[in-house]
């Protein structure tokens, strides 16, 4: 996909994560990594490989497997004033280290009356396809959203996964980072000079004027994807990368969805209580009550993740149906319209073939 | 010195379930290249002597637990062959109509409790089986077989002290095949003596170093009537090593984390060699007959069976 902003070099979403990673390593001496597979030689498909090498192993921990403890570690650490990134290569995992996070990280700066601070970053990889399943799957991120003193971030391409690692960072706060495994294949245009993507500000991807899409992670190239199967069936999609989600840009989904009069909101996770309707309900909350607006939510289907092909399919949210449920908020009086099979497939073109 | 067992019908009960597991990932391996699994497998070539060694004497009512390196576990235990390549193939007939997958194989019927692909989450779901055999008070027991990398964990430990504490008839197997993923122990444990770490809770240890089925066989055999009349928690630490990748289907000794020197001692003591060497030829002969008849009708009833219906997708999210 084309990013915002134009260079010449192009590179992966991983590479674009080991850049920064290095980048904020050499600039400063308190960050360290933390995390299972972080110094062999897959290297977290490529997004920490030779770090150990360049900055050694008492900068780049290989950890036990003890999620529990590994993330209270990267609290105190942090507390002390060590800026640690902790892996996950599934945020399934993300379930053993919910006590500390939720009931530390989150909690100190405020519990011990700003006297602390909590600098840290926690990786998670979602997972897809190739029957990941029950519990290699799971968006969980919504969980993280619920929760005061955590910034959740889910970059959808190189470039912002770069400059958003880099604000993570150097954020004072526990930080959340989001990346969905299907991204690992794309490329954008990344600089190669230092940038930061702050959290607070949305991204308009594509203009439009019947009705506002936003996707969040992967769903954003889903997204971009119906807009395509829309304009063909002449109804104009805009479309918007909230990139954070904690802290949330309302007031640029606010001003598309009041303008367009229709808002779906794709998330890479369940619906209920989740991020697509968190979004929702802030833009109908915040809106200009003069005009009502028509909403749609879209996520997981409210089941398990199961791995076998036919019913993952249905499970998930893609482009075809993305831009059914948007023409039938654009038109809701007209007969249903189904978008062309050939060209609903999903936005990544490659499928994904495992193992992992 | 030792004396292994030189009942007929065990050794041949022990080799055709070893050849049976080594036969069944390598026909998974095989088709794998095909797509017509797609599904993470973990392969236990190389390793099936833990499963079987403790599963064999097990009864059937008795429970053993896995983890998603289970086929061996599965089919050790009992598990349903037709049901388990099925599910495999994401089919409708599958152990779980298709939405386990290879990580999380189940067949209540013969005993096989489940797995988990989140390590070490299967261990005090076990150790809850047991409590609840305990009130049963019928002397069944489970086997929770769990990786190295699982006892980082700290549910392993919580684990362990409940189910001391209350006596539960647990056996615990510490499958110990030198790494988690490509991480060897060196990089993990601040020391490897695990077993006294066991100890300290009071629970009974044994260590088989090479994970020989029948020594292992007979260690279980022998700590079962101790299980059964309540008397607590047993502890079997296996060294074993695994031949491929840690998932997948190929071998990767030119991953740079391990050698093949590495792996020759381990490559020569293959443990359906052993067996099969305990066997007469025609024995050895009709038996891999059998498993090859019984792998091949797998195949053919996953091949055949329907994939589940579209309504599967919302189906069992609740229990009635
Ligand atoms: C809680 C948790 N952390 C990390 C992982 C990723 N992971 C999958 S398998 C594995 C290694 C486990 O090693 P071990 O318990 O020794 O079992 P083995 O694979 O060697 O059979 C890891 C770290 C996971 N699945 N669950
Ligand atoms: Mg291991």
């Amino acid at each position: 996909m084309s990013s915002p902003i134009n260079t010449e070099r192009v590179t992966t979403f991983p590479n674009a994560i080991l850049e920064s990673t290095r980048f904020e390593m050499a600039r400063d001496p308190s960050v360290i990594l933390m995390g299972l597979g972080i110094t062999d030689h897959i290297g977290i498909l490529g997004t920490t490989k030779g770090l150990v090498d360049e900055f050694g192993p008492d900068r780049v921990i290989e950890t036990p497997l003890s999620e529990d403890s590994v993330t209270g570690v990267a609290v105190g650490a942090a507390m002390a004033g060590l800026r640690p990134i902790h892996i996950h290569i599934r945020m399934d995992f993300l379930m053993l280290c919910m006590n500390q996070l939720v009931n530390m990280a989150a909690k100190a700066h405020y519990m011990y009356g700003g006297t602390v601070r909590v600098p840290m970053v926690v990786r998670a990889v979602i997972g897809k396809s190739w029957g990941q399943g029950a519990q290699h799957s799971q968006g969980l991120h919504a969980l993280f959203m619920h929760v005061p003193g955590i910034k959740v971030v889910a970059p959808s391409n190189a470039h912002d996964a770069k400059g958003c690692l880099a604000a993570a960072v150097r954020d004072n706060n526990p930080v959340l980072f989001v990346e969905h495994r299907l991204l690992y294949r794309t490329e954008s245009a990344v600089p190669s000079a230092d940038y930061c993507v702050a959290a607070g500000r949305a991204r308009v991807c594509r203009r439009g004027s019947d009705v506002t899409l936003v996707g969040v992670s992967v769903m954003l190239l889903e997204c971009l994807r119906a807009a395509e199967l829309l304009e063909d069936a002449g109804i104009s999609a805009e479309v918007i990368d909230p990139i954070w989600l904690a802290p949330l840009d309302s007031a640029t989904i606010v001003e598309s969805a009041g303008r367009t009069g229709r808002l779906v909101v794709v998330d890479t996770g369940w619906t209920s209580c989740g991020a697509a309707a968190e979004i929702v309900a802030r833009t109908v909350e915040t809106a200009r009550s003069d005009r009502a607006i028509r909403v749609r939510r879209m996520g997981y289907a409210a089941a398990t993740c199961p791995p076998t092909p036919v019913l993952e399919d249905l499970y998930y949210p893609n482009s075809a149906r993305i831009a059914e449920a948007a023409y039938a908020l654009v038109r809701p009086e007209g007969p249903v319209w189904r978008a062309a099979a050939d060209k609903a497939e999903m936005a990544y073109a490659q499928e994904f073939r495992g193992p992992f | 010195m030792y004396q292994a067992t030189e009942d007929p019908a065990i050794i041949e009960r022990i080799y055709r379930s070893l050849r049976v597991i080594r036969r069944v990932e390598e026909e998974i391996a095989r088709l794998y290249p095909s797509d017509k699994i797609k599904s993470p497998v973990h392969l236990s070539i190389g390793q099936e002597s833990v499963a079987v060694g403790v599963c064999d004497p097990l009864n059937g009512d008795d429970f053993a637990s896995g983890t998603y390196r289970g086929h061996a576990t599965y089919l050790a235990k009992g598990g349903d062959l037709n049901a388990m390549m099925a599910e495999l193939f994401g089919k409708s007939t599958g152990c779980a109509g298709g939405k386990a997958g290879s990580m999380h194989l189940i067949d209540i019927q013969n005993g096989v409790l489940g797995a988990s692909a989140v390590v070490g989450t299967t261990i005090p779901v076990s150790v809850g089986f047991a409590l609840a055999f305990k009130r049963e008070g019928k002397g069944r027991v489970v086997a929770c077989f769990f990786g190295d990398g699982a006892t980082e964990e700290g549910v392993f430990a919580e684990s362990l002290n409940f189910a001391a504490l209350h006596r539960l008839p647990v056996l615990f197997v510490c499958e110990n095949n030198g790494y988690a993923i490509h991480a060897p122990l060196s990089a993990r444990w601040a020391t490897d003596r695990l077993r006294e770490r066991v100890a300290t809770y009071g629970i009974p240890t044994h260590f088989v170093p090479d994970s020989d089925t029948f020594v292992l066989r007979d260690v279980v055999e022998e700590t079962l009537p101790e299980l059964r009349s309540g008397r607590g928690p047993v502890f079997v630490e296996c060294l074993t090593y695994r031949w491929r990748e840690h998932v997948g289907p190929s071998e990767d000794y030119d991953g740079g984390y391990r050698t093949r020197p590495e792996a020759e001692p381990w490559l020569r003591c293959d443990p359906v060699e052993v067996a099969g060497a305990r066997l007469e030829a025609g024995t050895r002969t009709r038996i891999d007959a059998d498993v090859e008849d019984a792998i091949a009708a797998a195949i053919g009833f996953a091949e055949q069976s329907p994939d589940p219906d579209p309504s599967e997708l919302l189906a069992d999210v609740f229990a009635d």
